[in-house]
C-alpha cells in the first residue's frame, strides 16, 4: 500500500491503531517527493530535518495519548507564510534569502496540532498570478499533465497534494489562488471567510482580500484542517472573534431541502463545453441529493474583474513598498545614492507581473485618480457584497463553475495578462465580498484534466460548505482519483 | 506696502505610553539602537498592526483639552513614501476621518487674549532615525523610535506674528505636559514643530504663497525662524519677486532658513485606508470616561490661584508652569494658611534650589509639609525671615524638619525683651561716637544700631523688639 495516497482521516486512524507511525508516513512522503519532485517542482524549500523531528515528537505524543488534531500528518505550507528559521521567499528574487524570526499564526497552529511540516511550496511571485509561472524558482507542473500549469498562485500546494508529496497543504487565496489550482489539480480547496483564519505571518499581497485556507484530498480533510487553523487571533485587527464550529461534524450530513442558487452571470459565453457540462451534471447531483437548484442573479458580477484589478494592485503597491533593500532581502549592489538603490533593487528584485501590479496600483492611488479608481472600486465592492447578502437571504449556498477552462498549457497565457486575469473570473467575487468558497472535483475532461464545482456560502458558514461539498463528493463519484506520475 | 504675516503650526507630540502604537515594544528613549524593536515595528514581511488603546485615550485627552470635536468614526490611512527610516514604506496615520477636529486654544498676547483655531488632531506612528557616519561614509538605521505614538496637532492659519506663534506653541506644550501625555522634551524630539508662513498685503483676505519651515528644535528657534522667514519673504515681495512654495530648513547656527533642495516637487503620498486596521469607533461613554481624567489646565488654574489665593497674576503664572509645581504650591499654601508667603517661598528659594540642582519638583528633598511648617514658624515668631533662609538651606541639605534644625543649631529667635535689652546696651556702650551723631540728627544711623544688634545675636534677635528697645533707649 502506498500510504502517501491516504487522507488525513485515514492516516489518523492508522496512527491511532498503531498500524503505522508518523516517521513511517514522513519517510514515505519524502520518498515520493524524491521520486516525482523533479518533474513537478511543487516545493521551493524542503524542511526534511525539521519534519523528522516533528514526526518523532508526534509519535511520542500519540504513544502518550496527547495527540493533536493533525498529529503526525505531513503538511506543506505555501511559501508566503512565515516559518521561524526557514526561508520564506514568496517565490521572489527579492526575498530569496529571507529567513523570518517568527512563525505565522497558522504555522504555529499547525505545529501545535502536531502536524509534520514538509516544506514550503512554490507560488506565483508574491501570490500574483494564476499559473505559478511567475515564480522566481521555476514553474510548477500539473501532475495530471506535466505540460500544463497547476493553476495559481498556490500551484505548488495544489500540485503537492495531487501528487501525494504531502497529505495536505496550506494555500492563500486573494482572488482564487487556492480554489483555481485546487480545481486544476483535482483536489479540494477552501477559501474561508475573511477574518476566519489569521493572516498574521502571511506575507501580504492585498490585505483586504487575502485569506489562508486548506488544500486537501477530500472534504473531510478540509474540515480537519479548518478545525486546526481557524479562529480568532489577537495579533490581527481584522480577525473576527466569531465562534469556530467543529467543521468535521458537518461531514456526511445530508442537504435535503436546501436551496442552491445558480447565478446566471456565471454561465457566460466562452466557458469550455466540458467544464459547462460537468458543472451542469453537478447541479443534477445536487438535485438528486434533495436540494432545490434555482437560478439567481448577482447583478454586479460583471464588475468583479475591474474592481479586483484596482483594489488588489493598489493594496499590493503599498504592501510591497517594504522590499526596498534597506533591512532584509535582496539589494542590488553598486548603488550610487539612495534613489538609485531603491530603483535598481526593486527593478531587478521583482519580476514583471509584480512590477506591473505595483505600477497599476500606484497609478490607481495617485492623487487625482484615487476617487475615480480606488474609491469607486470600494463602493462597487459594497454593492457586490450586497448582492451576496441578498442571495443568501433565500439560498443556503451558491453553486458556480470554478474556472472557465481546465488547466491551460505552460506559457499559453504568459504574454497575455488579460487572458490570465480572466482565469479567476469566477473566484474573485468571494474575496471581494469576504464570503467563503470551496471547490470539489466534479468531473474530468476527455483528456483527463480535472474540473471542479465551486460552492459559496454566507459569512462564517464554512460548515454549510463542508456539508454541501461532502454530500456532493460522496455522490458525484470523482473523489480520490490520482494522476499517474 | 505693509505686509501681514500669516502663520499656521503643525505640532508632533510623542505620547507617553509605555509601549508603541501598533506593537508591544517599549517606547523608552536612549536605548541601544534597534533594541526596542520586534518583527512588527521593523516591518518584516507578514506582520500586522494592532492599535494600542492607550494611544487613543491620550490623544482624546488632548482633543478634549483643546475643545475639539471627537469624531465617532476614526480610520487609519497609509501615507506612502520611501525613506530608509520608514520600515514599511508607508506611515500609518489618519487622513479622511481623524480623531478630532475644530478645536481651539486661547493664548495671552500683550496682555490680551487671542483664540487660535485647531483644525485637527490625529494619531500616527513615528519613523526611525538615521545616523550618518560621514567618515566611512555609511548610514545606519535605528528603529527604536519607529512605531512610537504621535499626535499631530494642526492649527488654523490664525497667527499673525512670531510672538503669537511662540505663545500658541507654549500653550500647547503646557497643556500636553499638564495632561501627562507628553514629556514635552524638544531636544529629544518628543515635541516637534513645523511652521507654515506666508505674507499678504495688509487688509487683503487672500493668503500669499507659503513656505514650510522645519528643523526648529526649541521655542526660541521657532520664533527666530519665523522672524527670519518673514523678513526674507518681505524682501522677496518688495523686490517684486514671488515666494516659492517649498520646504525650508532652519539653520540654527547661521540663523537663516534655506531651501531643501530636490524636495520642491509636491509629494504624492497616495493616502488610502489601511486595510490592516478596522475603523475605530469612539462611543459617547468612552469620551465621558476619558473626560474624567482631564485635570485642571494651566489657564484655569492660574485664574483660580489669583482669585482664591490673592496672589498676583505673574506669581500665578510662575507657579502653574508645571502641574507638579502648582500642586506643591497649593499644598504648602493650604497647610500653612498663608498663600502669599507660601508663594514667595515656592517661587523664591524653592525654585532657585531646584534649578540650581537641576531637580524635578518630585525630587525635592524639601516636602510641602516641611516648608509649610517653616512658614508657620516665621509666622509665630519662632524664627525671623532672615534666619528662615538659613533654615531652608539646612532643610534642603539634610531633608530634616525645620523644628529640628532650629533646635540643633540654636536658631530660635531671641524674643525675650530683658535679654535683648542687655545686648542693646552692650551695642550702645561700644558705639558712643555713633550715638552722638545720631542724637545730632543723623537718624539713618538707627539702622546701624539694629544691624549691630542683629550681628551680636547672630541674626536671631526679633527685629521688631530690637527696634522698640532701640527707639526707647536712643530717645532717653
Amino acid at each position: 500500500m502506498d500510504i502517501t495516497r491516504l487522507t488525513i482521516h485515514e492516516l489518523t486512524e492508522l496512527l491511532r491503531e498503531g498500524a503505522t507511525t508518523s516517521i513511517e508516513i514522513t519517510e514515505s512522503v519524502f520518498k515520493k517527493i524524491e521520486a516525482v519532485e523533479e518533474r513537478v517542482n511543487a516545493y521551493i524549500t524542503l524542511t526534511k530535518d525539521e519534519a523528522f523531528k516533528m514526526a518523532e515528537k508526534a509519535d511520542k505524543d500519540i504513544r502518550e495519548g496527547k495527540a493533536g488534531a493533525l498529529s503526525g500528518i505531513p503538511v506543506a505550507v505555501k511559501d508566503n507564510m512565515c516559518m521561524k528559521g526557514v526561508k520564506t521567499t514568496c517565490g521572489s528574487h527579492i526575498l530569496e534569502n529571507f529567513i523570518p524570526p517568527y512563525d505565522a499564526t497558522v504555522v504555529r497552529k499547525l505545529k501545535e496540532a502536531g502536524a509534520v511540516i514538509t516544506g514550503k511550496t512554490n507560488l506565483d511571485e508574491f501570490a500574483m498570478g494564476s499559473s505559478t509561472e511567475t515564480s522566481y524558482f521555476g514553474v510548477t507542473r500539473n501532475p495530471w499533465d506535466l505540460e500544463r500549469v497547476p493553476g495559481g498562485s498556490s500551484g505548488g500546494s495544489a500540485a503537492a497534494v495531487a501528487s501525494d508529496e504531502c497529505i495536505a497543504a496550506l494555500g492563500s487565496d486573494t482572488g482564487g489562488s487556492i480554489r483555481q489550482p485546487a480545481a486544476h489539480c483535482g483536489v479540494v480547496g477552501m477559501k474561508p471567510t475573511y477574518g476566519r483564519i489569521s493572516r498574521y505571518g502571511l506575507v501580504a499581497f492585498a490585505s483586504s482580500l487575502d485569506q489562508i485556507g486548506p488544500i486537501t484530498k477530500d472534504v473531510e480533510d478540509c474540515a480537519i484542517m479548518m478545525n486546526g487553523i481557524a479562529g480568532y487571533d489577537a495579533n490581527e485587527s481584522t480577525s473576527v472573534p466569531e465562534k469556530v464550529s467543529d467543521y468535521r461534524a458537518f461531514v456526511s450530513r445530508d442537504i435535503e431541502g436546501w436551496t442552491v442558487g445558480i447565478p446566471k452571470e456565471y454561465f457566460i459565453e466562452g466557458i469550455d463545453p466540458e467544464v459547462l457540462s460537468s458543472v451542469n451534471n453537478a447541479i443534477k447531483t445536487m438535485e438528486a441529493l434533495g436540494a432545490e437548484c434555482r437560478e439567481i442573479s448577482l447583478p454586479h458580477t460583471e464588475y468583479c474583474v475591474a474592481i479586483y484589478y484596482i483594489i488588489a494592485p493598489s493594496e499590493a503597491s503599498s504592501n510591497l513598498a517594504r522590499y526596498d533593500g534597506v533591512r532584509y532581502g535582496f539589494r542590488q549592489k553598486g548603488e550610487e545614492d539612495l534613489l538609485d538603490m531603491y530603483k535598481t533593487t526593486r527593478s531587478s528584485g521583482f519580476g514583471a507581473e509584480v512590477k506591473r501590479r505595483i505600477m497599476i496600483g500606484t497609478y490607481a492611488l495617485s492623487s487625482g485618480y484615487y476617487d475615480a479608481y480606488y474609491k469607486k472600486a470600494s463602493q462597487v465592492r459594497m454593492l457586490l457584497r450586497n448582492d451576496f447578502d441578498e442571495a443568501f437571504r433565500t439560498c443556503d449556498i451558491i453553486l458556480t463553475p470554478t474556472t472557465p477552462t481546465p488547466a491551460f498549457t505552460i506559457g499559453e497565457k504568459m504574454d497575455d495578462p488579460l487572458q490570465m486575469y480572466l482565469s479567476d473570473i469566477f473566484t474573485l467575487s468571494t474575496n471581494l465580498a469576504g464570503v467563503p468558497g470551496i471547490v470539489v472535483p466534479c468531473g474530468y475532461t476527455e483528456g483527463g484534466l480535472p474540473i471542479a464545482v465551486q460552492f459559496m456560502a454566507s459569512h462564517f458558514e464554512e460548515g454549510k460548505l463542508i456539508q454541501a461539498a461532502s454530500a456532493f463528493e460522496k455522490n458525484a463519484g470523482f473523489a480520490r482519483r490520482r494522476p499517474e506520475l | 506696502m505693509d505686509y501681514e504675516p500669516v502663520i499656521g503650526l503643525e505640532v508632533h507630540a510623542q505620547l507617553l505610553t509605555d509601549t508603541k502604537i501598533f506593537c508591544g515594544c517599549s517606547t523608552k528613549f536612549g536605548e541601544e539602537p534597534n533594541s526596542n524593536t520586534c518583527p512588527i515595528c521593523i516591518g518584516l514581511p507578514g506582520v500586522l498592526p494592532v492599535l494600542n488603546r492607550k494611544v487613543v485615550e491620550y490623544a482624546m485627552r488632548m482633543a478634549m483639552a483643546t475643545h475639539c470635536r471627537i469624531n465617532e468614526r476614526n480610520t487609519f490611512a497609509r501615507k506612502n513614501y520611501f525613506y530608509p527610516d520608514l520600515p514599511k514604506g508607508y506611515q500609518i496615520s489618519q487622513y479622511d476621518h481623524p480623531l478630532a477636529e475644530m478645536g481651539y486654544v486661547d493664548v495671552e498676547i500683550n496682555g490680551g487674549k487671542k483664540r487660535i483655531g485647531i483644525t485637527r488632531i490625529h494619531m500616527e506612528e513615528d519613523a526611525g532615525k538615521l545616523i550618518h557616519d560621514e567618515e566611512q561614509p555609511l548610514s545606519y538605521v535605528d528603529l527604536n523610535r519607529a512605531g512610537v505614538p504621535l499626535i499631530e496637532i494642526v492649527s488654523e492659519p490664525d497667527m499673525r506674528s512670531p510672538e503669537e506663534g511662540a505663545a500658541y506653541l507654549r500653550r500647547l506644550h503646557e497643556i500636553l505636559v499638564y495632561l501627562e501625555i507628553c514629556d514635552g522634551n524638544m531636544e529629544e524630539g518628543s515635541f516637534r514643530c513645523d511652521a507654515n508662513v506666508s505674507l499678504r498685503p495688509k487688509g487683503r483676505e487672500k493668503f500669499g504663497t507659503r513656505a514650510e519651515l522645519k528643523n526648529m528644535n526649541s521655542f526660541r528657534n521657532v520664533q527666530r525662524a519665523l522672524e527670519y522667514e518673514i523678513v526674507r519673504q518681505r524682501g522677496v515681495l518688495e523686490k517684486g519677486g514671488v515666494v516659492v512654495q517649498e520646504t525650508r530648513l532652519w539653520d540654527d547656527y547661521q540663523g537663516i532658513t534655506h531651501s531643501m533642495r530636490g524636495k520642491e516637487e509636491a509629494h504624492d503620498y497616495r493616502y488610502f485606508p489601511d486595510p490592516d486596521l478596522v475603523d475605530l469607533s469612539i462611543s459617547k461613554a468612552w469620551i465621558e470616561e476619558i473626560a474624567t481624567t482631564i485635570p485642571e489646565l494651566p489657564m484655569e488654574k492660574r485664574k483660580r490661584f489669583v482669585g482664591e489665593y490673592g496672589i498676583p497674576p505673574y506669581d500665578a503664572g510662575v507657579l502653574t508652569t508645571s502641574r507638579a509645581l502648582a500642586d506643591f504650591y497649593e499644598k504648602v499654601a493650604e497647610l500653612c494658611g498663608n498663600p502669599k508667603i507660601a508663594s514667595n517661598w515656592v517661587m523664591g528659594d524653592f525654585l532657585a534650589y531646584l534649578n540650581e540642582n537641576k531637580l524635578e519638583v518630585s525630587e525635592s528633598p524639601v516636602k510641602p509639609e516641611a516648608l509649610a511648617d517653616m512658614i508657620n514658624l516665621i509666622d509665630n515668631g519662632t524664627i525671623s525671615g532672615k534666619i528662615a533662609k538659613e533654615v531652608f538651606e539646612a532643610m534642603w541639605k539634610s531633608g530634616k524638619h525645620p523644628q529640628d534644625i532650629i533646635e540643633k543649631k540654636g536658631l530660635k529667635q531671641m524674643a525675650d525683651a530683658g535679654e535683648l535689652e542687655k545686648v542693646v546696651d552692650d551695642v550702645l556702650t561700644a558705639n558712643p561716637k555713633q550715638i552722638k551723631q545720631y542724637k545730632a540728627g543723623k537718624e539713618q544711623l538707627f539702622g546701624y544700631f539694629v544691624g549691630q544688634t542683629m550681628k551680636a545675636t547672630e541674626g536671631k534677635a526679633n527685629p521688631q523688639i530690637v527696634n522698640d528697645i532701640l527707639k526707647k533707649k536712643l530717645s532717653e
